[in-house]
């Protein structure tokens, strides 16, 4: 399939064509209608039981989806070295919305967990998801603007100086979020960086250092490194039926889901596990239902189109104008393959549970306006692909 | 403007390659999940979302020799009410506290108590159950289920026994063959969300229910209900405190009757006969209960008394100890050892052959054939006849035989052992040793059931009891149905007498425990035909009021059962050669 695609590529070469990634643009689209039919699927049983009408959820991830496409058209429309000297701007408005969030009462609660903007109740939105486009901004016009001086400690430094403070307050309260970002700021100057050998020592002392915390978990505790719920997570982790009733019931009602698929499944909307047993099956949960009733078969292809996806970022990557539109779509790229990757394992317990939501698919309406900009970022660059 | 370089294309593929390598690997995960956990995971996941209900399965009918159903179930229905199914809660009480002829206060406490299902009466009619049921209200539940029923009520209520709730056994053949009769409970699984609720339109497992199986028995129920009405009216003569009948085919143990009046009500077997005081403990009520469901004819001993000489001459006889031309003296007692122990004629009865003690019943002349006989030889053949064991019969709770030890059998022991005293036996233990001793010597197994059949009727197993041949010789039991006839004809029995019936039998009367209390059991061991005998019956009448001699008062009944059932079971009389020889001309 890689050939014919390169292949296509140097077709547009040749003719000197604007190019635009219709492959990326299809498994965007598609992705995203396959989310708000697994999204109806997962919660019409507990959205007329508790909102009173099958598509409450579906509804409004729909509306969201539709203005998330137009906002993916006009941002691709833009040229993308224009917007990015707002990189501050946005920086600054969402450390205003994280400070907000973390300490004042615009900050509100859903399910016990302070994260969405709003007032009154309303949750408007959840900043952690403009954090994580501000940083990729920023990291992009700051590594476009030093490569030179890219491996110098002091650029190391400003770039710490960028990402921390916004990286901080998302880890706050939230771990996963605040993984995804140092992540995603971590996978970017991997690749702008010339050097190997400090990143391969760094990825492997994270290892060692995880598996220490696993191993020494209770010491953690006793000195007051770690904090008990994160230790009882790992514990879930390592045996989760015997947390049947505590932490490990929503990894376990998720295994049950997918144990139960088999190979193809019990076919789409047959799943019992989103009747009230996973928990809010629309959302991080909803790769396990997809499990339940498209079996294995449907859970791989979706992983591979995932994949797929990623390819296409590979190619925009590294064959961008500029390292500018370059860095943009790895940027794009790591968030989506760190969340894919978080998502799965947590839901296949590879991993501590952690909440996570699956790209495209999960329920949530930030987090799809935001990953529709992205989307529209990256298909810009993909427009400024010209050869010469 | 930065070009993208070399080695930022080479990082960004192998940071493509790291993560195609981790996305595998997760992939593994989950086909492992998927593939190799899928069982464990998907049973877990099913035992969370099945409920099951048991669908009981129809429990096998008891049959009657001629197939007449002695046991039965019914269709009875269970109404309840699923709260969050309720549209019309107050239509709903109106229609359920009229057509139940509940109380409307009592139906709406249940109607709007919040619970999952709500059972407002069970063992409702299917008439009602159907009509409610078409009422199509929803929130209504009717389930069907099946009752045992009883079609002769009280007939042989201690033979057939009852069910409980749980369609198991309590008592009687519906303990003995519970597992025949039971047949196996199916299932109907639902699937049912996190809150319980059941899933509209989810495919219901049905696992059907397989019926039970048939019994036949022995017993038949003309012989019976005519036993029963003879043992009830002598019951109600001579005020008795019970009367019990057993009537045996004696060549093969076959029962066709076992009465024990006052019969209890099979449908309603909680409720005492007589109506208890009160102030009764639950536990009294208990005991009560127990005691009104006891098969007297195999549940309790007694001491048999008179009708045992049989049993004392079958061993003399067998023994050679006596013929019948042996004569004897009885002075109306005898000394034995030191005890001088009497004969129940106060006067004697003088001087008499063997066959005209026997006749006589003439305790004298048992208590020496006892002592010729000694204590290891009548010992021996109490033993060989069967008597130190239970007869086997397919009832539950058969009592032993409670009789001296070998050792502690003194001559006084054996002389009152000789004529039926100081030791105790069941009456079915009583009437499977005489049947087998004048049927030639074989030792039978009394039983009721005889074979195990579908549905359809086609016959599954047959029964197949235990033998044991020649206890005594041919001609002992020639001789001892030539004495037991003598008895009917001529000697204490002759209230049996039946004209142109050969009846052979004998007569008992014996004193309760503590003596001197004046309270007998009256009673009469009888075949037919004398020579060749089909059916045996033993009656026991456990304290009657006024005459209590068992030649007076059980051997009529005895005779009044026989004038019926001979007959019946195709025994034609036979008519001195005179009249024949009238008829002829």
């Amino acid at each position: 399939m890689g050939t014919r695609l390169l292949k296509k590529f140097r077709k547009t070469r040749e003719s000197g064509q604007h190019f635009f990634d219709y492959n990326l643009l299809f498994v965007i689209v598609f992705l995203s209608c396959f989310g708000l039919v697994m999204i109806y699927s997962s919660s019409y049983y507990s959205a007329q039981l508790t909102q009173g009408s099958n598509f409450y959820f579906v509804k409004k991830q729909a509306f969201v989806l539709a203005g998330g496409f137009i906002a993916m058209f006009v941002v691709s429309r833009l040229d993308y070295h224009k917007y990015v000297k707002a990189w501050w701007f946005v920086w600054i408005v969402s450390l205003i919305l994280m400070i907000l969030v973390n300490f004042t009462p615009l900050g509100v609660e859903r399910n016990g967990k302070k994260r969405w903007i709003g007032f009154a109740n309303h949750a408007l939105f959840q900043p952690t998801e403009l954090v994580k486009i501000a940083l990729i901004v920023a990291m992009a016009v700051l590594i476009e603007k030093l490569i030179r001086y890219i491996d110098r400690w002091q650029v190391i430094l400003l770039i710490l100086m960028v990402s921390f403070p916004l990286g901080f307050l998302v880890l706050m309260n939230n771990l996963s979020s605040g993984l995804i970002i140092f992540g995603i700021v971590f996978a970017m100057y991997f690749v702008a960086s010339r050097k190997k050998k400090r990143f391969v020592i760094l990825i492997g002392a994270g290892v060692l250092l995880a598996a220490a915390a696993i191993v020494l978990a209770d010491q953690l505790v006793a000195m007051n490194v770690l904090e008990p719920y994160q230790v009882s997570r790992i514990l879930v982790w390592q045996n989760p039926e015997a947390y049947s009733q505590r932490g490990g019931y929503q990894v376990l009602q998720g295994l049950y889901a997918i144990g139960s698929g088999g190979l193809f499944g019990k076919g789409l909307g047959n799943s019992v596990q989103k009747l009230g047993f996973v928990p809010e099956a629309q959302n991080d949960m909803i790769f396990s239902i997809i499990c339940e009733e498209l079996g294995l078969f449907g859970a791989v292809c979706v992983i591979l189109l995932f994949i797929f996806m990623l390819y296409r970022f590979l190619l925009i990557a590294n064959n961008a104008p500029d390292l500018l539109g370059s860095m943009l779509v790895i940027g794009v790229m790591a968030q989506i393959a760190i969340q894919v990757f978080l998502n799965i394992a947590v839901v296949t317990n590879f991993i501590p549970n952690t909440g996570i939501s699956l790209p495209f698919i999960s329920y949530g309406g930030t987090s799809l306006m935001f990953l529709m900009m992205e989307m529209g970022m990256v298909l810009g660059v993909s427009r400024q692909i010209r050869f010469e | 403007m930065e070009k993208v370089h070399v080695w930022q294309k080479q990082k960004l593929k192998f940071a493509m390659f790291c993560l195609i390598t981790i996305f595998a690997a997760v992939t593994g995960r989950l086909g492992y999940l998927m593939l190799f956990r899928a069982d464990y995971y998907s049973e877990k996941a099913e035992e969370l979302h099945e409920r099951e209900r048991d669908i009981k399965a129809a429990r096998g009918k008891i049959l009657d020799r001629n197939g007449v159903v002695l046991a039965d179930n019914r269709t009875v229905c269970t109404v309840s009410v699923i709260h969050n199914q309720l549209e019309d809660p107050e239509e709903v009480i109106k229609v359920l506290s009229s057509m139940l002829e509940m109380d409307e206060e009592k139906v709406r406490k249940a109607v709007s108590k919040v619970s999952s299902r709500e059972i407002i009466r069970t063992n409702v009619s299917k008439e009602i159950g159907d009509s409610i049921r078409l009422k199509h209200l929803a929130g209504i539940k009717v389930d069907e289920d099946y009752k045992r029923y009883y079609p002769f009520s009280t007939m042989a209520s201690r033979v057939l026994g009852f069910t409980g709730s749980d369609n198991q056994g309590i008592i009687g053949l519906e303990v003995e063959y519970d597992e025949i009769l039971q047949g196996e409970n199916g299932k109907i699984l639902t699937l049912t969300d996190a809150k319980g609720v059941e899933l509209d339109g989810a495919a219901e497992d049905r696992v059907e229910p397989i019926p039970g199986n048939n019994l036949r028995i022995s017993l038949d129920r003309n012989i019976q209900l005519y036993a029963e009405q003879a043992a009830e009216k002598v019951l109600e003569e001579k005020n008795a405190k019970g009367v019990s009948v057993v009537i045996m085919n004696p060549m093969n143990g076959e029962i066709l009757a076992m009465v024990n009046v006052p019969e209890f009500d099979l449908n309603d077997p909680f409720t005492l006969l007589e109506e208890a005081e009160e102030d009764i403990t639950e536990e009294e009520l208990r005991d009560l209960q127990n005691q009104m469901w006891r098969n007297a004819c195999i549940n309790d001993t007694y001491e048999p008394g008179s009708t045992f000489k049989v049993i004392t001459m079958a061993a003399a006889l067998e023994e050679k100890a006596v013929t019948l031309e042996d004569r004897f003296f009885c002075p109306g007692y005898r000394i034995v050892e030191d005890r001088r122990i009497r004969c129940h004629k106060v006067a004697g009865h003088g001087s008499e052959t063997f066959l005209e003690g026997a006749m006589n019943s003439c305790n004298p002349v048992f208590m020496e054939l006892g002592l010729r006989l000694g204590v290891d030889v009548y010992y021996d053949d109490f033993l060989q006849f069967g008597l130190g064991k239970k007869t086997g019969i397919d009832l539950p709770g058969e009592a032993g035989t409670i009789m001296h030890q070998r050792e502690a059998m003194g001559e006084v022991e054996l002389a009152t052992v000789s004529f039926g005293q100081s030791f105790q036996i069941t009456p079915i233990q009583l009437v499977t040793t005489i049947a087998s001793l004048i049927n030639g010597g074989t030792r039978v197994t009394p039983h009721f059931g005889v074979s195990v059949e579908n549905e359809q009727g086609e016959k599954l197993k047959t029964f197949t009891y235990p033998v044991e041949k020649n206890i005594i010789s041919d001609d002992t039991s020639d001789t001892l149905r030539y004495i037991l006839e003598k008895v009917v004809s001529e000697g204490t029995g002759k209230r049996a007498y039946l004209e142109g019936f050969s009846i052979g039998g004998k007569t008992a009367t014996s004193e309760k425990l503590p003596r001197r209390s004046q309270r007998y059991i009256s009673s009469f061991i009888g075949f037919s035909p004398a020579d060749n005998p089909q059916v045996i019956a033993l009656i026991t009448i456990d304290e009657p009021q006024g005459i209590y001699y068992g030649g007076t008062v059980a051997a009529p009944v005895i005779a009044d059962i026989f004038s019926n059932v001979l007959p019946y079971l195709g025994i034609q009389p036979v008519y001195e050669t005179e009249e024949s020889a009238e008829s002829q001309d």
